[in-house]
């Protein structure tokens, strides 16, 4: 085993080690949850990521996402992922697409993928990559953020469970603010699941919906 | 006697629970307007743990959590 990973060991066993070289995982969105779901999926030594992201950094991303700096403002995201991977893992395999995900090239981006990490920041997307999901029949492990909360779910396929945390009736949002630890708390318990699933193991929220408030320490489970 | 309870940015302005008389509330858009809460601020609705939708009808005893879309990345 490459000593990077020698503190892995404990929480997850050699061969789950070894399983986790074998994985690829599609990475929807490089922002703010995007970015650390990158860092954790680098960290844990996945064997490979494809990660989709049309934007390029702005002075209003430094708040709370990760691979945005004073120095990359400007630049295509996908190419900073590129950059973080490189000088984290490069033992991972990473394939960045610096376009946004569309029902066009979404079935070529989920092809050969174990699951789907949902980075996004709007309904749309998230209905087509959930969709491909379907198509592919692989989980989504879902993440939304807002203002000083978060809410994860897994998503099996074909369940169509994405639709009971955003009824039909919603349309697009409108952008709204939050602050750095709710991305970074979010992606974190995104990434846990994702591991789990990876690794063979059950998934805690298979099926169900954590909704946190971080302002009020308060956390709750749903059912989907 | 209806329990409402609030969560996420719903408790912006507005208190976690209400407790409100269930004869003057007979379905949850009465809720919702009472507590001037948009639909479209409505992702979730649940009555008694179970999903639904807003316009279900409300029994004495009943326990609404409301949740609203939570969808940024």
């Amino acid at each position: 085993m490459e000593e990077r990973y020698l503190r892995n060991l404990g929480p997850l066993t050699e061969a789950e080690q070894a399983l986790l070289a074998s994985k690829t995982v599609f990475l929807a969105g490089l922002g703010g949850l995007g970015g650390h779901l990158l860092e954790h999926m680098l960290r844990l030594g996945v064997g490979a990521i494809v990660a989709a992201d049309g934007d390029r950094f702005t002075p209003s991303n430094l708040n709370r996402q990760l691979l945005a700096t004073e120095d990359n403002l400007g630049q295509p995201k996908a190419q900073a992922a590129a950059e973080r991977a490189a000088a984290v893992n490069p033992g991972v395999r990473i394939t960045v697409v610096s376009a946004p995900l569309t029902a066009q090239n979404r079935d070529a981006l989920l092809a050969g993928c174990d699951l789907a990490l949902d980075g996004l920041d709007n309904l749309e997307a998230r209905r087509i990559l959930a969709a491909g999901c379907d198509r592919a029949g692989i989980p989504l492990v879902h993440g939304g953020i807002r203002d000083w909360c978060a809410q994860v779910a897994v998503i099996p396929p074909g369940s169509g469970l994405l639709d009971r945390i955003y009824p039909p009736h919603l349309s697009e949002l409108s952008p709204s603010g939050t602050v750095s630890p709710v991305p970074a708390w979010c992606a974190a318990v995104q990434a846990a699941q994702a591991l789990c699933l990876l690794c063979g193991r059950p998934a805690p929220l298979w099926g169900k919906l954590l909704a946190a408030d971080l302002l009020h320490g308060e956390q709750e489970i749903l059912p989907l | 006697m209806l329990e409402v309870r609030l969560f996420a940015t719903l408790r912006q302005g507005r208190e976690k629970v209400y407790h409100l008389d269930a004869a003057g509330f007979p379905d949850g858009t009465a809720v919702l307007d009472h507590l001037h809460i948009p639909k479209e601020e409505v992702a979730i609705f649940l009555r008694n743990g179970f999903h639904s939708p807003t316009d279900t009808a409300l029994a004495d005893g009943d326990i609404v959590a409301i949740f609203p879309p939570t969808g940024g990345g």
